[in-house]
């Protein structure tokens, strides 16, 4: 007894938190357990206090400092500064320690403000009033004073104090409406429910005799899941459970709404509540920029490294004779003299890294952070990117990608909701091969329901009757759609426009609406869902009521959902609906082949099908079905598993009734902007739970296939008849074969690739075959790398992931991006390199997750081609001009070295060595990356091709890198012996003419290092002003501005003996050297000789091999010069010269050609065939396609598809 | 009904920043722009580099090495270092006129004043003729601030170092010496003079240096640097300033005389003349030279013939780039131009 005690205390402090025990055990009210409950593990809660502040009082300063210091920069700084105040180095601590203290100072002050706020706010939230229930009575305190197992009374537009299960409303029906816009932006009402059991109660003395426990899980941070049970005991019974889910669970945070008041239970509190445990940040993802920025840094740091080293080496070789070493006139002190040789050498080691320290570009880091955070407001200001719709506009959750989206190669996107608008309409339904098409809605007016059904193969009998009744029945029964009555009700919303025009049909999925709005208009009207009787209007005005017994909600892995329904005459039934690949296999009578030719000509036509189904359930089997579905629901641990499980033994023996069809039209532009993105060389990838069918014509209507594409199919369908083996390899040499001729010839093909879920669980399955061990997987991402299209359809959520991450780890590396709406892109988009969400009708969650959310599929372009093109070209400046610029700061010094005995001699004054970084040349850089364009914004939208000039990292690579750097030393060369030159050996004497009591002064060693930095300064702000090509007046202000400032600051620091400063060697310094001719001569001679090469090269790189950039620039500036005449045209050709391989360009080229010519045509046929007012291209884009086909068969004979 | 047009709270501002949209000016580095910018500023730089190159080869320098290395140097004798006070004559003579005003140089090689502690080795405070400093100087000193427990005054080593070899020249005329007039003021920085370097307002200024001592190296304290004139004396000794305002190369000259009054103001005419040089300061234990050099100046300073062929140079290069690029540009066709 004592041991387990022992135990638990040991594993509680010891072990950690993983081995606390799996599920808490709430007592409602604190009532103790009834003798004779299982034993329990006492556990301690923390209170309801939300801490969002990081610091208290006490420790601010060692907590803050600890987390600056975790900073690369900062930490570099202080062991710099540390090594400066240790030995006695070339330059005063105060070069590194100043600015250390003023970047600590300010983030601590911010830091500290930021967390003052937050204690204000915590102190607000964890004070505000909040009505408990004790003794049977409302006692008011405060918010933080909740402990779990509290009762707790929330009133109507009140926020939930922390996480409860609701035990009863004052509804009816024991539910109430919430809104959890504050938890995931999500402002629909969503509906939750009380246990049956506790659901009456209306008092405090009616709740507080509840005597039940709570068992459920460990708070965890998903806001969508809850597993809990609930044990009520009542005198001398047995105790009831009761399952829990997260339909129970009110969160904190969210907003009671429609609902007066309710009683609630709390189960997590403080900072284990959901909402607190969401506030902790994802995994970071880190940017390809960023990455080799590193990786520049090591090379850096070796290069400062190895001067440092070079230089002690060469220190004591030269100082081998005594002489050189100790010269007459400079004599070391004793201290000096004892020192080991050893020891001495490795203080002049550091003191050299000293020395060169600012050769690592360590404000860079505060800069690049500096331009990610202001830059990706542009995004959220760009008004293109609103959508007035949705009153939104596009959303930065991660500004560290920005330049990332200049990089994508791969697109991932979901179908439905991201390339669709998941805005369904119902079309068609078909009952064992008969079809119906309500055309309640016709050139404007409402026909009554009798008239509106259509019946194409009206054979009438009995059987048919009966299943057509059935079929109605199941689709108005089996879903999860709310009636809303309020108009107050945001979100989705569709009028119904007869009887009742002020509800509403509500469901997170559109497709339920749409069907159950397609029944209404075929003359069955579902009313509602009132004590568990779902009330149907049939067609002949008779209503009908179903007692609603079980639901088995829809998972995208079944991909079917069915319910439990007794009608009234005493029959219980299962309806199911799902996608048709889930019910045919469960199917065991009905007329399945007419359905499925049915279905699957309308997912040819782009439609969305599901199929329904029944199974008829007698007494005994509906007892057993229950009996699975509460053990699974009551299940503590594993229930999801355990859940499937029952589904899955339940959901079989199905009588198929027919099949829907729903429509999804395209969202606007979808097709443009993934032509766009084809052109910009990315590759587009639709992964979608979809029907292969129905996916293949959304990705022909999205332009994802156009007519040319030949399509290689890697389906169940065909693994069937060969073994996927022989279709990989088959595949794989149609790919090769086409890619050795089109190395020749002119024609060239591109392939789209359509896989399914099954096949590519297969090819990634490791081979069995031990030799030959991801074989198919290579085999598949070579085939995958010849595709400029692939489609997955019938994928599982994780299997959208798995994809992503099988090419993210591909030998290329490619920088990927998935863009999806709905909760099940969320794993692909964490996955990928750049995740976005579009703010979809589905819900936030994908939003949420993702790096940036815009609020529609055609921003996507914007988002791509403008802001991710500029960010990358701005960042990579910004990344390559700080390296260069403290080389050209550096090398001066190290070369100084060389002159001055190795001694650590500081070439340039510390004044200058703490500013340099910090001032004199942050400014314009930061500026630069911030608002340069090096071509327009409408060329980079009109021209995708751009893209490809920036792809792979292109302006961060080696090459490029390496001349900069080049450039760097260069430069640094030429300043220093520019200055050597015209010191050494010669009078380099001011004029005496000039300034009359001066006559023949030498210069310093200090006006030696002002002449090296002046050109410096210059060289390097002006190589910047070489290097912008979009010259606001900002730029001119700050450009100019920032060297003013430097001369400026120059005779300030010069024309005064400063107090306090125990060093005046700048004193008149920088006057003297400007009051000589020469100085000026060589001034701007060495300007202009370090500026000559960089002009040269872009000279002559913009003539011999233009990039593509550069010929838009070059139109660009065509077009601004020859008036309004803007060139349609250009950005063709510059397509065709830029593409390097000769498969894009002609790809390229016919394909422009082919929608030239094509694109009247099908608007012909459309105008023809709409008729009704619907002569949107998008909306009907499947029946255009199935029209037009034959209309591009000449225009561009491509090879045949296979679809 | 409920989604009227209202203006939405969201809608980003739509001003001209904010959707980067800033008019701006588009420069580009265009063939024509470019070529004739070139072409000018290379006709430019030819232009100045000539003008630098003939002022530079009107400039006349003369230099002489006295450090006696040679058995024939007339320095020889005085090139060990047991000999104190060695005074050498050296011999030259001129064969036109050395136009004037001439500046006469002493010269060191080898000889790091950029030696980081060295340079670093002064007090200021001391120089700026505070008394205090002058009774405990500067750690910066070490190890030349104290000698025998009294303060070092000047203290450091570069003060302590300062160059004291002394030169007079004589203008060989028939047999006679002629004094040439040698000018010690007006050789420092103005500012060095008059801001920088002060004594300490004590008369006589030889009472401010009680209880110190003088640098080790010293023939005589800082107060008898120029006893004839006191504006020249003590810390604001013109020879005393040069030599403490560092040079940036170990190869420097150091401006010691200026010619620039009396009958030689207009420069030395042809003839004979001697240079008598108190050799005191040693300079061959680390292999270093002196020497004394004799120049005239222009307007662009002294004689700097890396400044005029520079400007050829790059002014040439410049003009050559352009032939260059429009070679390019005929073979090419530039693309903003087709």
């Amino acid at each position: 007894m004592d041991f387990t005690l022992l135990r638990n205390i040991i594993r509680r402090f010891c072990v950690g938190e993983e081995d606390w025990p799996d599920s808490r055990t709430v007592y409602i009210g604190h009532k103790e357990p009834p003798p004779g409950a299982e034993a329990y593990i006492p556990q301690r809660y923390p209170d309801n206090r939300i801490v969002s502040s990081k610091y208290t009082f006490w420790n601010f300063v060692p907590k803050n400092l600890f987390e600056q210091f975790r900073r690369i920069a900062n930490f570099y700084f202080l062991v710099i500064f540390l090594v400066q105040l240790i030995i006695d180095t070339p330059t005063s601590p105060v070069t590194s320690g100043l600015p250390l203290f003023f970047v600590i100072t300010v983030t601590a002050i911010k830091q500290g403000y930021e967390d003052w706020l937050r204690h204000k706010a915590d102190c607000s939230i964890n004070e505000c009033p909040v009505d408990m229930v004790q003794q049977g009575k409302v006692v008011r305190t405060q918010s933080h004073k909740l402990r779990v197992g509290d009762i707790v009374v929330v009133r109507e537009d009140e926020t939930f104090p922390c996480d409860l299960i609701l035990l009863s409303a004052s509804r009816q029906d024991g539910t109430c409406f919430v809104t959890t816009t504050s938890l995931d932006g999500e402002s629909s009402h969503k509906t939750y429910y009380a246990v049956p059991d506790t659901l009456a109660f209306r008092t405090e003395q009616e709740v507080d005799s509840l005597h039940a426990i709570i068992e459920c899980e460990q708070p965890q941070p998903d806001l969508y899941k809850f597993v809990g049970r609930i044990n009520i005991y009542k005198d001398n019974e047995e105790p009831v459970a009761r399952p829990l889910g997260a339909e129970n669970l009110l969160l904190r945070g969210a907003t009671l709404k429609n609902t007066q008041r309710i009683y609630a239970v709390a189960v997590y509190t403080g900072m284990e509540t959901k909402m607190a445990l969401n506030y902790q940040s994802k995994s970071q993802k880190r940017s390809a920029v960023e990455k080799s920025m590193n990786a520049f840094l090591i090379v850096y740091l070796c290069i400062l490294i190895s001067k440092a080293v070079i230089n002690t080496v060469l220190k004591y070789a030269w100082q081998w004779s005594p002489d050189r070493d100790e010269p007459g006139y400079n004599h070391r002190t004793e201290n000096e003299r004892q020192r080991h040789v050893v020891i001495r050498a490795f203080t002049d080691f550091l003191a050299f890294m000293v020395l060169f320290n600012y050769i690592i570009p360590v404000s860079m880091y505060v800069t690049v952070e500096m331009q990610k955070f202001l830059g990706s407001y542009f995004i959220m200001w760009d008004e293109e990117m609103f959508d007035d719709e949705l009153g939104e506009g596009a959303q930065v959750n991660t500004s560290d990608l920005n330049e990332e989206l200049g990089q994508v190669e791969y697109v991932f996107t979901d179908k439905t909701g991201t390339l669709t608008e998941n805005n369904m309409e119902f079309i068609e339904c078909c009952v064992d091969g008969n079809v119906y098409v309500p055309h309640a809605i016709c050139n404007g007016q409402i026909l009554s329901a009798a008239s509106s059904i259509d019946m194409i193969d009206s054979s009438p009998g009995g059987y048919r009757r009966e299943h057509e009744d059935l079929f109605f029945r199941a689709l108005c029964l089996c879903h999860t759609v709310q009636v809303k009555e309020e108009e107050t009700v945001d979100g989705i919303k569709r009028g119904i426009h007869q009887g009742r025009p002020t509800s509403f049909y509500i469901s997170s999925s559109p497709d339920e609406v749409a069907l159950v709005e397609g029944m209404k208009r075929l003359g069955y009207t579902y009313l509602r869902l009132k004590d568990n009787f779902m009330e149907i209007l049939n067609k002949d005005d008779e209503i009908e009521r179903f007692q609603l017994l079980h639901v088995l909600n829809f998972d995208s892995v079944r991909r079917r959902m069915s319910v439990i329904v007794k009608s009234s005459s005493g029959e219980y039934l299962l309806f199911c609906k799902g996608a048709d690949s889930s019910i045919f296999p469960r199917v065991v009578s009905g007329k399945v082949e007419q359905v499925k030719a049915r279905v699957e000509q309308n997912a040819v036509e782009g439609l969305r099908t599901l199929c329904v189904a029944y199974r008829r359930l007698s007494e005994s089997e509906y007892e057993e079905v229950c009996h699975q579905l509460t053990d699974a629901k009551l299940a503590l641990q594993d229930r999801e598993q355990k859940l499937a499980q029952a589904y899955d033994t339940i959901e079989r023996d199905f009588v198929l009734l027919g099949a829907t069809a729903v429509e999804d039209r395209l969202q606007e532009k979808a097709a443009d902007t993934i032509e766009s993105l084809h052109k910009a060389g990315m590759k587009v990838w639709v992964l979608t739970g979809d029907k292969m069918e129905t996916a293949a014509a959304t990705c022909y209507a999205s332009k994802l296939f156009r007519r040319s594409t030949q399509i290689l199919e890697l389906t169940k369908k065909r693994t069937e008849e060969q073994s996927l083996h022989d279709v990989l390899f088959e595949l794989n040499r149609t790919v090769l074969r086409q890619r050795s001729i089109s190395g020749l010839s002119v024609d060239c093909i591109d392939f789209g690739l359509i896989i399914d879920g099954a096949t590519l669980s297969a090819v990634l399955k490791p081979n069995p075959e031990g030799a030959g061990h991801g074989n198919y997987r290579e085999i598949f991402l070579d085939i995958c790398r010849n595709c400029s299209a692939v489609l997955c359809c019938r994928m599982a959520p994780l299997q959208k992931a798995q994809i992503v991450k099988l090419i993210k780890a591909s030998k290329e590396h490619p920088i990927t991006l998935a863009i999806g709406d709905g909760a099940n892109d969320v794993s692909m988009i964490l996955e990928a390199h750049v995740g976005i969400g579009i703010m979809g009708k589905e819900g936030r969650q994908a939003a949420r997750n993702s790096d940036y959310a815009i609020p529609k599929f055609k921003h996507l372009k914007k988002m791509l081609l403008v802001h991710g093109h500029y960010y990358y070209i701005r960042i990579a400046e910004l990344v390559q001009y700080f390296f260069y610029k403290n080389v050209c700061f550096i090398f001066p010094q190290f070369l100084y070295q060389f002159f001055c005995g190795f001694s650590q001699q500081p070439l340039y004054d510390t004044a200058y060595l703490t500013l340099y970084n910090i001032s004199f040349t942050s400014l314009p850089i930061l500026l630069y990356s911030l608002v340069e364009q090096h071509v327009s914004m409408d060329t980079l939208k009109r021209d995708p091709s751009l893209y490809r000039d920036i792809a792979k990292n292109s302006l961060l690579r080696w090459p490029v890198f390496l001349y900069w750097t080049c450039l760097g030393v260069f430069d640094a060369v030429i300043f220093f012996f520019g200055a050597y030159f015209l010191f050494d050996n010669t009078t380099f004497t001011s004029n005496g003419q000039l300034m009359t009591t001066n006559t023949q002064m030498m210069f310093g060693n200090w006006t030696f290092g002002t002449l090296v930095f002046t050109v410096l300064v210059f060289t390097v702000t002006l190589k910047l002003a070489l290097d912008t090509h979009h010259w606001t007046w900002i730029n001119h202000f700050v450009i100019w501005g920032s060297l003013l400032f430097y001369v400026i600051f120059s005779l300030l620091w010069g024309g005064i003996i400063w107090p306090f400063l125990n060093y005046q060697r700048m004193y008149y310094v920088f006057m003297q050297m400007l009051s000589s001719g020469p100085a000026w001569l060589s001034i701007i001679l060495l300007i202009t000789v370090s500026l000559l090469p960089d002009v040269i090269k872009k000279v002559l790189c913009r003539a011999m091999c233009p990039t593509a950039t550069e010929r838009a620039q070059g139109h660009e500036r065509l077009s601004r010069g020859g008036g309004a005449e803007s060139t349609p045209h250009s950005s063709r050709r510059s397509y065709k010269g830029t593409s390097r391989d000769s498969s894009h360009l002609h790809l390229g080229a016919a394909e422009t050609l082919s929608l030239r010519t094509s694109d009247p045509l099908p608007q012909k046929l459309l105008a023809h065939l709409g008729g009704g007012g619907r002569a949107d291209l998008c909306s009907l884009s499947p029946y255009m396609l199935r029209l037009s086909g034959a209309g591009f068969a000449y225009c561009a004979p491509g090879p045949e598809t296979s679809v | 009904m409920v989604k009227e047009e209202e203006e939405s709270p969201n809608r980003p501002d739509n001003t001209a920043f904010t959707q980067q949209r800033l008019p701006a000016w588009q420069p580009m580095l265009s063939a024509g722009i470019v070529i004739p910018g070139f072409v000018v500023i290379g006709l430019v730089f030819i232009g100045i580099g000539v003008a630098l190159f003939v002022t530079s080869r009107s400039i006349t320098v003369l230099e002489i090495d006295y450090t006696g290395v040679d058995k024939d140097s007339p320095c020889f004798k005085c090139s060990d270092p047991d000999i104190k006070n060695c005074p050498c004559t050296v011999d030259f003579t001129i064969d036109t006129l050395f136009e004037g005003p001439l500046f006469l140089y002493y010269g060191l090689s080898n000889y790091f004043q950029n030696y980081r502690k060295y340079s670093a080795s002064k007090d200021l405070t001391q120089l700026s003729g505070d008394l205090a400093n002058f009774k405990a100087p500067s750690d910066d000193c070490y190890p030349y601030d104290y000698s025998a427990q009294k303060p070092i005054v000047p203290c450091g080593s570069i003060a302590n170092s300062m160059f004291n070899d002394t030169f007079k020249l004589f203008h060989m005329v028939k047999g006679t010496k002629n004094p040439v007039a040698l000018d010690g003021k007006g050789i420092a920085w103005w500012t060095d003079y008059n801001v920088k370097f002060r004594n300490p307002s004590v008369n006589p200024l030889k009472d401010a240096f009680n209880g110190t001592t003088k640098p080790p190296f010293w023939p005589k304290p800082a107060y008898e640097l120029d006893p004839t004139d006191p504006a020249n004396n003590g810390f604001i000794n013109q020879d005393f300033l040069v030599w403490m305002r560092a040079a940036a190369l170990p190869n420097f000259r150091k401006l010691y005389r200026r010619i620039s009054e009396g009958e030689y103001e207009k420069g030395l005419p042809a003839g004979n003349y001697s240079l008598e040089i108190a050799y005191n300061y040693p300079v061959l234990k680390f292999e270093g030279r002196k020497k004394v050099v004799f120049s005239n100046v222009s307007w662009m300073g002294g004689k700097n013939e890396f400044l005029g062929i520079a400007y050829l140079v790059i002014g040439s290069l410049c003009v050559v780039m352009s032939i260059v690029m429009l070679i390019v540009y005929a073979k090419f066709k530039f693309p903003e131009e087709d």
